[in-house]
């Protein structure tokens, strides 16, 4: 059976209850503490994102499976102000918002697979997958 | 309402009360107005329709107050507005119902109308008094949560410990930054541990703000030791890419405890008898 979230986020509570459901989720799937932390921290900086940048948009969670693999995977949605150059988002340190820039190329490499589907004026989608190992 | 209809639902109050009292049995099953004894149940149905009927007779102010003291009741006793809506959706039917059956003209519309006004502006003020005393708990419970938010606590002369637990969002990063900073001056710390042992998810915006208050702490002449980093936090901050390599950190706060009494000079020795 594939087991399915999603999560609103609109507010800072949302983004909380992302996290909690990405946990919950790892945690079922068999994921151990340490790659628990780095998926529910994934979430917590796509679903920052969304709401600091695009004001609203959504998480799903998802297992994943591919050729006898399991894993967790994220989708982070919204339909905000979208980025205009993805390569630039990735540099370690770039910010629009005076943070550490650390959260995109952080996801990247908290997770196994990772990518940025975006276009200007239309939103972005973010999806990143986390394998069982 | 017309006076005309005021009194007419005067005469039959004690029709519009039977049948009432009968259908707002029905829905106590499906809430949780089960757990209600059949007395409480029943004396505040009676209390309930009692108040309908008195604003009746009532006009501005005075329906007001008749229906807050009622409220208020309610809500100190934890009934539910879902009661409250049903009851009001039920005495709207039975009233017109009962003015319609009972009336030789064909006056259906007119009666609909002013009892659905009467009930809308019963309900306004009713739904308002419910969410103002909501508003009002919430606002409290997040008044006594920022108390509790970021204390600092100081521990031995010069030395504090900050103990965060929880979620850290903008609030409470605000807050953490502010208690740091009055309660160092205030107690005249030197060194502050920072103990993030109880927070769950340490993302980019949790160490921006951690890195941001040690800083501001440096400027007010004092350091930070961050401790409690649990191992699985530990390599997330690696994986992104935070560098908290001029961060003095300590594994517990046992062990930050005996670096800050070094920094300040101090010493705990055991006395031998
Ligand atoms: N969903 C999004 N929609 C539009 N722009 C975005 C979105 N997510 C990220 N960005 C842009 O990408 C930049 C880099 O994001 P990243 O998460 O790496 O760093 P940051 O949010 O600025 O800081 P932090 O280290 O706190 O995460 C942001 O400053 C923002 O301009
Ligand atoms: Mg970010």
């Amino acid at each position: 059976m594939q087991v399915q979230t999603h999560v609103d986020i609109h507010s800072e509570w949302g983004i909380v209850a992302a996290r909690q459901a990405g946990r919950k989720l790892a945690r079922e799937i068999g994921f151990g503490s340490v790659d628990q932390a780095r998926v529910t921290t994934a979430i917590s900086e796509l679903a920052r994102n969304i709401y600091l940048y695009a004001n609203k948009g959504q998480i799903h969670i998802e297992e994943a499976t591919s050729s006898g693999k399991r894993g967790i995977k994220i989708i982070a949605t919204d339909e905000g102000p979208g980025i205009k150059d993805v390569r630039r988002v990735m540099e370690d340190g770039y910010t629009t918002s005076g943070g550490l820039g650390a959260g995109l190329p952080g996801v990247k490499r908290l997770m196994d697979e990772f990518k940025i589907d975006s276009e200007p004026d239309e939103g972005t989608t973010i999806t990143t997958v986390k394998w069982l190992r | 309402m017309n006076q005309q209809i005021r009194e007419l639902i005067h005469v039959h109050k004690s029709t519009i009360t039977d049948e009432w009292m009968k259908e707002v049995e029905k829905f106590r099953e499906d809430d949780y107005l089960q757990s209600i004894s059949d007395t409480v149940y029943q004396n505040t149905n009676r209390e309930f329709v009692d108040m309908l009927f008195n604003t009746v007779g009532q006009e501005g102010e005075d329906v007001k107050e008749t229906i807050s003291n009622y409220t208020d009741r309610l809500i100190q006793l934890g009934w539910p507005l879902n009661y409250i809506i049903r009851g009001m959706q039920e005495f709207r039917k039975v009233a017109v119902e009962s003015l319609i059956r009972n009336d030789d003209q064909t006056r259906d519309i007119e009666f609909y109308q002013e009892v659905e006004d009467w009930v809308d502006e019963v309900v306004n003020i009713l739904v308002g008094h419910y969410s103002g005393s909501w508003e009002n708990t919430v606002f409290l419970q997040k008044m006594a949560l920022k108390e509790l938010s970021a204390p600092l606590i100081p521990v031995f002369d010069n030395i504090s410990v900050m103990p965060l637990i929880g979620t850290i969002d903008t609030e409470r990063a605000k807050q953490i930054m502010e208690n740091l900073l009055t309660g160092v001056i205030e107690h005249r710390s030197q060194v502050v541990l920072i103990d993030i042992t109880g927070v769950p998810v340490v993302d980019t915006m949790v160490a921006h703000h951690i890195i941001q208050a040690s800083e501001a702490v440096r400027l007010v002449g004092a350091k930070c030791i961050l401790v409690g980093i649990r191992p699985e936090i530990a390599q997330t901050i690696v994986n992104l890419g935070i560098d908290l390599g001029k961060f003095p950190t300590k594994s517990s706060l046992k062990k930050g405890i005996e670096s800050a009494l070094e920094m300040t000079s101090h010493q705990i020795v055991e006395i031998e008898e």
